[in-house]
């Protein structure tokens, strides 16, 4: 029973696992607003309605970009970690994952200086629905993963 | 790599489809099953080989469900079926009966199936759910028993054949009247369906309809129970004009419920209906003389041959009526399943409806059974439609389930298809079973003969139609390599949906409406099979000449989907109607019953918005939470040096003076201008000022309105201090030393101005702007014009004018720029004001008043076009479809607000969409899907209005009939968006290669569907053979060519001229025409208001068509081209060009002057009629050989070789060569895995 560095990357880990998980569930939470507008259709036909219902979809939108970042970098930092700790398998069950967000960073639409979640871009239904299934299989990770911590932490924990 | 979505969609789709379990995906399976059935049909005439497609379907479904679907199915083309059997028919009873006999024998292996089957046509259809098929031979025989009803019963009981006019539906119907009163209507349209006779000699058209009713409530033999019906009143009642009222409605009413039975296989209607099928022989006087009608008909001549009745049966006679075309719309759709109504009558009455004109038929009360018609043997016997008709209901009581509406299987029903399908599955089966009838295809040569003929429908089974030896046109095949000739004669028509003449007819224009695929395939597996992308051309707002409006307060929608009602909806009964893109059932408001245009109540199926598929609504106030906005119009003006310099502004100003009067508006529409230079000027109109003020705003930081009330100012009440302005601005800023634009602060300013109404900006920009907040630099590496590598700079460098178009958007202003400028401007990044607000973007590149007086002439001509054209303001559009299908991804100018909802703050006429489409569920259960767009806007009045256009297309399950639908126009242009987004998102060359695939990829899954084919030429269905032509029309266009040298403005223009521009302009932009006309002859001329227009052919767009001695008109959309041979006729150069010989001709010419002689009129009323035809008048060039302008022309000549890109035979090599070991590859694929 000791308290090795492995076991801490594992408890600190399990914390911000938490945080990604409720990421995910925000941003299915996000799509699924602006996919649906909860208006009546001749709401929607409301040129009052247009404006509050615009303003909805850049906030969402502002909120979505804003994210990016903490969601990207924590799941960088975990990645750090374990490889510090040397927990090559953890590591590598996470290497996908970080390179999909390197190329989902970096892989800017020509010349667009906003990474993503543009508005007229993302209300697109095919975008639209990509992100959704994207923040799906990426609660459903991280699900997986606190577990997978868990189980981890304990592992190491008891064994050493 | 480089395919589109629409091929790699296909991974996700398919795991949707075990939903619908049963559904057949491939036609070999289970269909094979069926052939054994069948086979007596192989009496057919192979012509109806080709679409067996949608037969082959047919056992499938009716195997999977209900067998409804197929007669469903079968319906479609009943049409074609009646001509020969009449024709048979005709020449005695006794054969005829005898020919019936066997034809019966041919469908039906099994003779005593008739007396079972003698209810099951009517039952099938009537309920689906009470009578399943469930083996496909039960469900072949449902086929045979109509047939064998109707024959056995005349058999059996009359002895007497009857033909169901149903089945003749004359094309000519809808030419031969004319005379319907209701505008809208466009023609009656039901009418058509109803075979209408002209006799010549009197002039009068006599249409035969035979009207019957079942009553599906109570079991009955139809003889008992036909007296009771409207027959007898009828015949009783002589006096035709005070009942007609009564009668027809009755009739309607009766024919209505006939309907809804049909769809729900049970009404509980009040009277019970009979199953009688009544001839109504009809006379209809020309359009002129209702009155005489009446004596026409009672006189009646056209009676149909009832003599040969047996008197001795105590059935009901069956009235020949005299029906109107138009009013006999429901009397149509009775009159199908009436067509095997027992013939056995003796007493004929006349029903009659009247049409939309009020115009009345006559009631032919004259009972005459006994005489034989001599109209059997006129043009009526021939179609059929003069016939009497036999009905087999004879004495098979009709079971009356009456079954709740709201199964699933009923779906399908139409409106108008309804009708069709028990004609169908009665009357049917004598004419197509003749096999010595061939001869009646030519009249309906548009169509691919579909009919399922047993052989044709084993061989589709087997393999696929396109094997036979008789295809529909667009399926024949093409040899691309040797055809060299392949454009047609005048410009290529849209390809008209294989529906039924009713919803042909019915349907909304291919101009407003358009999709890539007038077949659309049932799954999504077939969609990703045919390679090619499904999706729709719209263009909502075009101007229309006719357009029906309708003020109603209560518009009627579903109540689920909120479709609204539209010509492909069925009626149940008189009070409820079924959504055709939900399948609810709503109920009909009281107020809808009544129809304004007739007076008359209870005929809710005919009111124009059920007899029109573009119609507008003006809408209550329901749809809306503000009052209506002004028209409000906001000009911003850059006038720094550049702008001065280039001169627009007079011509801009010029343009305001003359059309002030005519900005579209009210008396509350609000004018305002900014000008904006490194400061920005506003300008207080305000009503009583002695002259305009200026006010500047040098803080472009921190932009703020001087006076914010009285810069936009009511036109009416400033109109003096508005023309002052306009005269005064042009050289208002004529020595300016400024260079700057500060174009962003001006937005701004622009913003806050129209914030609280909303309207339209108008934006004129002359340079790159260079202060303030949106400033943007220049990106363009003028070296790497015609790089063939990567294209860098297609999107926006800032978002700014992103977030500002949304703003605006928001506060439904709309932002149209209008860029003149001589150097790079960053048009990618100005651009997106206008994409994301619906704004329309022009685009005139090096602008110069004097320098280049061609653009100058453009911006004027189109300047005068912006300014009048019809404008809708705060609008949004949605576009509905029917449940399975999904709208994926929308192109054009908008702002998407909810998945399925475009916020457009303007819409004008000159704007097009584009939407993509996948199957997101089988549509096995459904023979026809529907479209609908809705437009809701303010219009320029302040009224708000609604426009809504239904598309209906036919749902097909083999991948044959695909490509025999295919638009190639409409897939052109929808590929021709998704490049763009391509380029965008990804890069050019990925664009380039992505429509070189969707060529490749769509031809090689012909060729390896037609197995038939020799691998080695390069085949493609005639539906597509411009499709490569096309392309490569594209991959030369200035949006995505490599090689040329292409400035990056003009190339990110023609981008977004493809987002936004309607598929007509689109495809002269893409493919342009190219006229001969130093030889305009008067032949082959068409007439259009009293000028004669001669209709010179189609030249292929190369270089050998351009001879020496010859004049070349080349219409590009935006812009026509003369161009003259060097050895052109002096006499033509003279009349035409007003110059005496080729030398002389100016370089820069852009008008024909007036001559007398013939062919310079000639010449002037073709150029004029090209331009009537679109909304922008395009400029004129007349090209010589040293002309600048040639460099322009030829560039379009798109089949020749250039020094960057393929020549067409090229292409087409290339083509074949990657195709060919596409399909080796296929091939190889498949002999490893099929063992």
């Amino acid at each position: 029973m000791a308290f090795t560095f492995a076991a801490f990357c594992y408890m600190l880990s399990l914390v911000l696992c938490a945080a990604l998980i409720f990421f995910a569930i925000w941003h299915i939470i996000a799509f699924d607003e602006l996919r649906t507008d909860f208006k009546s259709p001749i709401d929607q036909c409301n040129p009052a309605h247009a404006r509050e219902r615009l303003r909805n979809i850049e906030r969402i939108c502002f909120l979505l970009r804003k994210l990016v970042l903490p969601e990207y970098s924590i799941h960088s930092l975990f990645c750090i970690m374990f490889l510090c700790a040397q927990e090559w398998l953890t590591l590598g069950l996470n290497v996908p994952l970080l390179f999909y967000h390197f190329w989902r960073y970096f892989r800017c639409p020509a010349d667009g200086s906003e990474l993503a979640y543009d508005p007229p871009a993302v209300m697109n239904a095919d975008t639209l629905s990509y992100c959704q299934k994207e923040a799906w299989c990426k609660l459903a990770f991280y699900l997986l993963s606190f577990f997978y911590y868990l189980y981890c932490m304990i592992y190491t924990l008891v064994s050493s | 790599m480089g395919g589109w979505d629409f091929t790699l969609d296909s991974h996700t789709i398919p795991l949707l489809q075990p939903k619908k379990g049963a559904a057949p995906r491939y036609q070999n399976g289970p269909v094979q099953s069926q052939m054994q059935f069948p086979s007596g049909y192989g009496s057919h005439p192979p012509n109806y080989s080709a679409p067996s497609g949608h037969y082959s379907q047919v056992p499938n479904k009716a195997a999977a469900s209900s067998h409804l679907d197929n007669q469903y199915r079968a319906s479609y083309y009943p049409t074609y079926y009646s001509a020969p059997a009449q024709n048979v028919m005709t020449p005695s009873v006794g054969s005829s009966v005898l020919n019936t006999q066997e034809s019966q024998q041919f469908y039906n292996k099994t003779p005593p199936h008739t007396v079972g089957s003698a209810e099951g046509p009517i039952q099938g259809a009537i309920s689906p759910v009470s009578y399943l098929h469930t083996s496909a031979q039960q469900s072949y025989s449902a086929f045979g028993n109509h047939y064998s009803t109707s024959v056995s019963s005349s058999v059996t009981s009359q002895g007497f054949p009857l033909n169901s006019d149903r089945y003749t539906m004359p094309v000519v119907s809808s030419a031969l009247y004319p005379n319907v009163s209701y505008p809208a209507a466009a023609g009656g349209v039901y009418g058509q369906a109803f075979t209408s006779q002209s006799l010549p000699a009197v002039g009068q058209f006599k249409e035969t309809t035979t009207f019957s009713s079942q009553s599906t409530s109570v079991p009955h033999s139809l003889q008992q129970h036909v007296p009771m019906g409207y027959n007898s009143t009828l015949s009783t009642i002589p006096s035709a004009q005070s009942t007609q009222d009564n009668l027809s409605r009755h009739l309607t009413g009766s024919a209505a419920k006939v309907n809804n039975q049909i769809n729900t296989g049970g009404v509980d209607s009040p009277q019970p209906m009979h199953s009688v099928s009544q001839t109504i022989p009809f006379t209809k006087p020309g359009a002129g003389t209702p009155a005489s009608s009446a004596v026409v008909s009672s006189v009646r001549t056209p009676a149909p041959s009832l003599s040969s009745q047996p008197r001795s049966s105590p059935s009901v006679t069956q009235s020949p009526e005299s029906a109107l075309q138009e009013g006999m719309q429901y009397g149509g759709y009775v009159n199908n399943q009436a067509s095997s109504a027992p013939a056995p009558l003796s007493s004929s009455s006349d029903d009659e409806e009247e049409d939309e004109e009020d115009e009345e038929a006559a009631i032919d009360s004259s009972s005459t059974t006994s005489s034989a018609s001599p109209v059997l043997n006129n043009y009526d016997a021939l179609e059929g439609g003069g016939y009497p008709e036999t009905r087999s209901v004879t004495s098979s009581p009709v079971p009356a389930p009456s079954v709740p509406q709201t199964s699933k299987a009923s779906k399908p029903f139409g409106y108008g298809y309804p009708t069709l399908q028990p004609g169908y599955q009665n009357a049917a089966p004598p004419a197509p079973v003749q096999p010595s009838n061939p001869g009646h295809h030519p009249g309906f040569q548009h169509y691919p003969q579909q009919y399922p003929g047993v052989n044709q429908l084993s061989s589709s089974l087997g393999g696929l139609s396109l094997q036979h030896s008789q295809q529909p046109e667009s399926l024949r095949p093409v040899n691309l390599t040797q055809d060299r000739n392949i454009l047609p004669v005048s410009s290529v028509p849209a390809p008209v949906p294989n529906l039924n003449s009713d919803l042909r007819k019915l349907n909304c224009s291919p101009d407003s409406f358009r999709c890539t695929l007038t077949n659309i395939p049932q799954t999504q597996a077939l969609l990703n099979k045919a390679k090619l992308p499904l999706g729709l051309l719209l263009h909502p707002f075009r101007d229309l000449t006719q357009l029906p409006v309708i003020t109603s307060s209560t518009i009627v929608r579903c109540r689920s989907c909120r479709t609204y009602i539209n010509p492909f909806v069925s009626f149940i009964d008189q009070r409820r109607w079924k959504c055709n893109l939900c399948y609810r059932v709503n109920d009909v408001p009281e107020e809808f019953m009544y129809n304004p245009l007739t007076r008359s109540y209870g005929e809710p199926h005919k009111r124009p918005e059920v007899q029109n598929s573009t119609v507008e609504f003006i809408a209550s106030s329901d749809y809306m939470l503000r009052p209506p906005q002004p028209a409000v119009y906001l000009f911003v003006l850059d006038v720094s040096h550049n702008a001065v310099e280039a001169g627009y502004l007079t011509i801009l100003c010029q343009s305001l003076l003359e059309n002030l009067d005519k900005l579209p508006g009210d008396s509350r529409t609000r004018i305002g201008f900014i000008t904006f230079d490194s400061t920005v000027q506003f300008y207080n109109l305000q009503e009583g000022l002695s002259q305009p003020q200026m006010l500047i705003v040098s803080d472009i930081d921190d932009i703020f309105l001087p006076t914010p009330d009285s810069l936009l100012v009511n036109l009416h009440e400033s109109k003096e201090l508005i023309k002052d302005l306009l005269n005064a601005l042009p050289n208002m800023f004529t020595n300016t030393r400024e260079t700057h634009s500060a174009l962003g602060p001006a937005l701004q300013a622009a913003f806050k101005l129209m914030s609280p109404t909303g309207g339209r900006i108008s934006v004129f920009q002359t340079q790159l702007p260079s202060l303030g907040a949106g400033l943007l630099h220049s990106r363009e590496d003028p070296n790497q014009r015609s790089s063939t590598k990567v294209v860098q700079h297609l999107g926006p460098a800032t978002d700014f004018y992103k977030k500002l178009a949304l703003d605006c958007s928001g506060q439904q202003t709309a932002v149209d720029l209008f860029l003149l400028s001589s150097q790079y401007s960053d048009l990618a990044s100005l651009a997106c004001m206008s994409k994301y607000s619906a704004g329309c973007i022009y685009y005139y590149p090096s602008f110069h008043r004097s320098h280049n007086p061609a653009q100058a002439e453009k911006l004027q001509k189109d300047l005068k076009r912006y300014l009048t054209r019809k404008i809708g303001f705060e609008a949004v559009m949605r576009i509905r479809c029917t449940k399975g299908l999904s709208i994926h991804t929308f192109h054009g100018n908008f702002f998407v607000r909810s998945t399925d909802l475009l916020s457009l703050a303007n819409v004008n006429p000159d704007a097009g969409f584009a939407v993509q489409m996948s199957i997101e569920e089988s549509l096995t259960d459904t023979s026809l899907v529907c479209f609908q767009t809705a437009l809701l806007y303010t219009s320029s009045k302040g009224e708000r209005r609604i426009r809504v256009h239904t598309l209906c297309l036919p749902v097909v399950s083999s991948l044959a009939d695909v490509y025999a639908g295919a638009d190639v126009q409409a897939v052109v242009c929808l590929l021709a968006n998704m490049a763009v987004d391509r380029s965008v998102s990804s890069s050019l060359a990925d664009a380039r290669d992505a429509l070189v695939n969707a060529v490749v990829d769509s031809l090689a899954a012909y060729m390896s569907t037609a197995s038939n084919l020799q691998q080695s030429v390069l085949v493609a269905p005639n539906s597509l053979r411009l499709f490569p032509l096309y392309i490569l029309a594209l991959l030369k266009q200035k949006a995505f060519r490599t090689g040329t040298s292409t400035r990056l403005d003009d190339r990110v223009y023609a981008m977004c001229q493809m987002k936004s521009q309607p598929l007509v302009h689109l495809m002269k932009m893409i493919h342009p025409n190219l006229y001969r006309i130093d030889k305009l002859i008067d032949e082959s001329t068409i007439h259009v208001n009293d000028r004669v227009v001669p209709q010179p052919p189609l030249q292929k767009l190369s270089a050998e068509k351009l001879t020496r001695e010859g004049a070349f008109l080349m219409d590009c959309g935006s812009a026509f081209y003369i161009w003259i041979g060097k050895n052109c006729d002096n006499n033509f150069i003279k009349d035409v060009l007003g110059y005496p010989d080729y030398a002389s001709v100016p370089q820069k010419m852009t008008q024909l002057p007036e001559g007398d002689a013939p062919s310079s009129e000639r010449t002037r009323s073709f150029i004029s009629w090209l331009r009537d035809s679109r909304p922008l008048s395009p400029v004129l060039q007349v090209i010589k050989d040293e002309n600048p302008g040639k460099t322009e022309f030829f560039q379009h000549l798109i089949e020749d070789r250039t020094e960057a890109a393929f020549s067409y035979y090229e292409f087409l090599l290339n083509i074949q060569q990657q195709i060919s070991t596409y399909v080796g590859r296929i091939r190889s694929f498949q002999l490893l895995t099929l063992p």
